[in-house]
């Protein structure tokens, strides 16, 4: 019988597994950014809704499950 | 495995578009531009949405009609090529993974998901409604909706024993794969941040409701799939992540934790005093040090509950699998460990992994530097906005952009994921057969495709009931070879 899919399985040797992308990058890049928070908060300043309060107001949903 | 994830709809400057419409608006526009011919029908043959798990049907006539989800109301209802399904469930657009058999595999078809709903935003501006999408579950005004999880399971399984051992788990899981709101109280009146968006609104411990009285464990049980062999766990209580490694972990750990309950691995009782309450009280304490009282009288952190599952998953996988265990479990149980441990010491380390910490992370800074309260409406602005699906006001995608957020995928194969089906579920022949033959393709579901053959009088359906068969090394020759959908039955039925 086939195996359940959420079982561990055995190594078939060919599997994926995830390599965060660029991820010594980051670490890196967070050093330096991590000394001039400001500049990823000036990048949101800049695409954050005008007008918070109002935007916030009326995003209104129905319920869903 | 796989996800069902509804998103947020809002109309800007349009505070009374109906919900159900601009859904709509959003699903036909995606399936007039890339559906090539006739659009197969959603086929609601072999659904039961009200079988409860612990044996009997709930009454058609006492079920609240939300809960009617076979009855086919004509709303926008379509299958793609990659075997995923799109539709309008309630007043929400919502997109059904494809069935797959990973956690990376999970990610990859939920994030193909969010790629989905932009481009449809998209072409529905193009006609000229604009209707924005939001990966959140809740509008932060008593209105929550879902992001589901499904697992097959053994049907020989006592539900009684996924009920005793999957609460606990679903009580403190949050920790790792919440994805943060501004506001706590279902129609957030109390002004603080949480780890969860969907805390707030469970109410009760088992039952078959998703719209009302949500209970941290459902109990539908609508398996399609043989329902001698096979249950389908359909979990409710998940945040919709956008995080690639939030995704990754809640279904990685919830599939080790199910597998273990499964194969009768799980002996200590891990049971909480009051699930309900303690759930709520682990979201609001952003600091993680908040202590669930156990039945026997322990008292733990989420933290510290979770890593009593991480435990018993390394035990079970060492003893059944030992050093043979795939690299994707394996994986999984590592990054589980690693995530724990630095939520422990800060949860802040985990900023660039987490939805939630890196939320928190954005809206701390904001305080800091703008002198913000919670009940400012720049940081409620910033709560939505993460979940904005658009790259360029997104604030996940911005930060992602930044280097602030790390990705498990490469872009390209989330790109391929948006038109292919998976190869080794059924899904890759539903997939293929939606590709190729659409236009002899009449309607299809989990376990049907239905085709509509000129020269024959009645339709011809194809059963997909065994999820693990129609996989791309059962059909993918045949389908390869077969130029006609007629071609394909002939050999089918051969």
């Amino acid at each position: 019988m086939a195996q359940e899919q959420k079982q561990p399985r055995k190594s078939t040797g060919a599997e994926e597994t995830p390599e965060e992308v660029a991820e010594t990058d980051v670490a890196e890049r967070k050093e330096v950014l991590d000394d001039d928070v400001d500049a990823i908060l000036d990048e949101i300043d800049d695409v954050l809704e005008t007008n918070a309060e109002d935007f916030v107001r009326s995003f209104i949903q129905k319920g869903g499950q | 495995m796989g996800t069902e994830v509804e998103y947020g709809v809002s109309v800007p400057g349009d505070r009374a578009a109906n919900p159900m419409v601009a859904s709509s608006h959003v699903v036909n526009a995606y399936a007039l531009a890339s559906l090539k011919a006739r659009r197969a029908r959603w086929d609601f043959e072999e659904e039961s949405p009200l079988r409860d798990a612990r044996g009997f049907d709930m009454s058609r006539a006492v079920a609240d009609s939300t809960q009617l989800t076979d009855e086919d109301t004509g709303m926008a209802n379509v299958i793609l090529t990659n075997g995923a399904r799109l539709y309008v469930d309630h007043a929400h657009p919502e997109f059904s993974t494809p069935e797959v058999t990973t956690p990376l595999d999970v990610v990859r078809w939920d994030k193909a998901g969010e790629r989905v709903m932009l481009r449809a935003s998209q072409l529905c501006a193009q006609s000229g409604t604009q209707v924005l999408l939001y990966k959140n579950n809740t509008d932060n005004k008593g209105a929550s909706y879902g992001a589901h999880e499904n697992y097959l399971m053994r049907r020989s399984t006592p539900f009684a024993e996924i009920v005793r051992h999957l609460t606990p788990f679903f009580v403190s899981r949050q920790v790792v794969c919440g994805a943060g709101r501004v506001g706590v109280g279902q129609d957030g009146r109390t002004h603080a941040f949480q780890v969860s968006q969907r805390a707030d609104f469970f109410e009760v411990e088992v039952g078959l409701e998703t719209t009302l009285k949500r209970p941290i464990i459902n109990t539908r049980d609508e398996p399609h799939a043989d329902p001698e062999l096979y249950r389908r766990l359909h979990v409710i209580i998940g945040d919709a992540n956008l995080a690639e490694v939030s995704t990754y972990l809640k279904v990685g750990t919830t599939a080790l934790v199910l597998a273990m309950i499964e194969d009768g691995f799980i002996e200590p009782d891990l049971g909480v005093q009051a699930p309900v309450q303690e759930l709520r009280q682990v979201s609001h304490d952003p600091t993680l040090r908040h202590l669930v009282t156990m039945r026997d009288g322990r008292r733990l952190t989420g933290v510290q509950l979770q890593m009593e599952y991480l435990d018993l998953a390394r035990k079970y996988v060492e003893d059944r699998l030992g050093a043979d265990a795939d690299s994707q479990t394996v994986d999984v149980l590592e990054r589980w460990e690693s995530v724990l441990t630095r939520l422990e010491r800060d949860p802040m380390e985990c900023a660039t992994e987490l939805d939630w910490v890196a939320k928190l992370k954005l809206l701390n800074q904001y305080r800091d530097r703008d002198g913000l309260e919670w009940d400012d409406p720049k940081l409620h602005l910033i709560d939505l906005q993460y979940a904005d699906l658009r790259p360029e006001k997104g604030l996940y995608e911005r930060l992602v952009a930044a280097g602030r957020i790390v990705r498990l995928l490469d872009e390209s194969s989330v790109d391929a994921a948006v038109h292919e089906p998976p190869a080794d579920t059924r899904a890759y022949f539903r997939g293929r057969c939606l590709e190729k033959y659409a236009s002899a393709v009449s309607a299809a579901s989990w376990d049907s495709v239905i085709f509509d053959l000129p020269g024959r009088e009645s339709l011809q359906r194809v059963p997909t009931i065994d999820p693990l068969r129609g996989t791309k090394g059962h059909v993918g020759d045949l389908i390869d070879r077969c130029d006609t959908a007629e071609e394909l039955l002939d050999a089918l039925s051969r």
